[in-house]
């Protein structure tokens, strides 16, 4: 598997993803510095990774969905490689229109910082096949912006059309109904608030994230 | 010219800040206080003369970049 990691000046957890795609599938994995206009031909994955691109000001998110790398991102979802966008990741996707939605300040107003028990509710998508018949799963969260939020017929249609990928079995931060990751139309891209780059070896406390990673290699 | 820019959520997004802020205010004795909103205000100079030409170049910002139609609106003055 061929994989890429956009670094943004603040994310801080590039090495984190690339470390962790390493361990769970074998791959590659190519850093694209956020300034670059082009990005490697023949890429099955490209994270963008957590952390607070551009120091989160404005919106988190707002200017890294700016950044000069995004244009070729945009162009290689359109072509359907996987993208996904973890954490800040996750943000800047949504701040740049490539999925529904936003991330508002959590509910209690606390950065929220440890392991969450998730549904998966889909299994069936190239994030997730590896999950087989586990319907749970678990990760860390490390947000203080991490409550999802979209108009209810954007709910709606994301919970219709199976574009619900995670759930939170206990709500850590006011998501709307519980969603802690969601995928585009074309299901190839992923935006998820836990940290799968943080659960990919059961040293960790779970090895659950590697196998979006594991996943995606499968479908490539 | 300057420009003044309003950013606040839109109504139906909860506003934790202004409700943590309200609840202070009502802990304080103001129960009379409701509805807190909390948003941020972007000043700025723009190279224009003409209000309206500055006005529609500020809306265009606000929509690319100053503001996310998803979970926010705006309001803009020009002077």
């Amino acid at each position: 598997m061929k994989a890429a990691v956009v670094i943004f000046p603040g994310s801080n957890c590039d090495r984190d993803c690339k470390v962790a795609i390493e361990r769970s599938t074998g791959g590659s994995v190519r850093m694209i510095w956020h300034q670059e206009t082009a990005i490697p031909d023949g890429l099955d994955l490209i994270v963008l990774p957590g952390g607070f691109a551009h120091g989160d000001y404005l919106r988190c998110g707002a200017m890294a969905s700016l950044s000069p790398v995004m244009a070729a991102i945009r162009a290689a979802a359109g072509r359907g490689v996987a993208v996904a966008g973890i954490c800040n990741g996750f943000q800047i996707l949504c701040e740049a229109g490539m999925l529904p939605g936003a991330l508002l300040r959590n509910v209690a107003l606390k950065y929220v910082c440890k392991p969450v028990a998730l549904d998966v509710v889909n299994s069936q998508t190239r994030f997730t096949a590896a999950f087989g018949d586990r319907r749970h799963a678990t990760m860390p969260v490390g947000n203080g912006e991490g409550a999802y939020f979209a108009e209810e017929d954007t709910l709606d249609r994301l919970e219709g059309d199976g574009r619900v990928a995670f759930r939170y079995r206990q709500n850590p931060n006011g998501s709307a109904r519980d969603i802690a990751g969601i995928l585009s139309e074309g299901g190839n891209v992923l935006g998820i608030m836990p940290h799968p780059d943080r659960a990919f070896e059961a040293e960790l406390g779970s090895s659950d994230g590697g196998l979006i990673f594991q996943s995606v290699m499968a479908s490539a | 010219m300057k420009a003044t820019v309003h950013v606040f959520l839109k109504p139906g997004v909860l506003d934790v800040q202004g409700k943590a802020v309200e609840s202070a205010l009502h802990g304080l004795g103001w129960t009379g206080v409701a509805d807190v909103r909390f948003g941020r205000v972007i000043e700025f100079g723009i190279d224009e003369t003409d209000p309206a030409a500055a006005k529609t170049e500020v809306t265009a910002m606000c929509d690319r970049l100053l503001a996310n139609p998803v979970i926010e609106s705006y309001r803009i003055e020009v002077a």
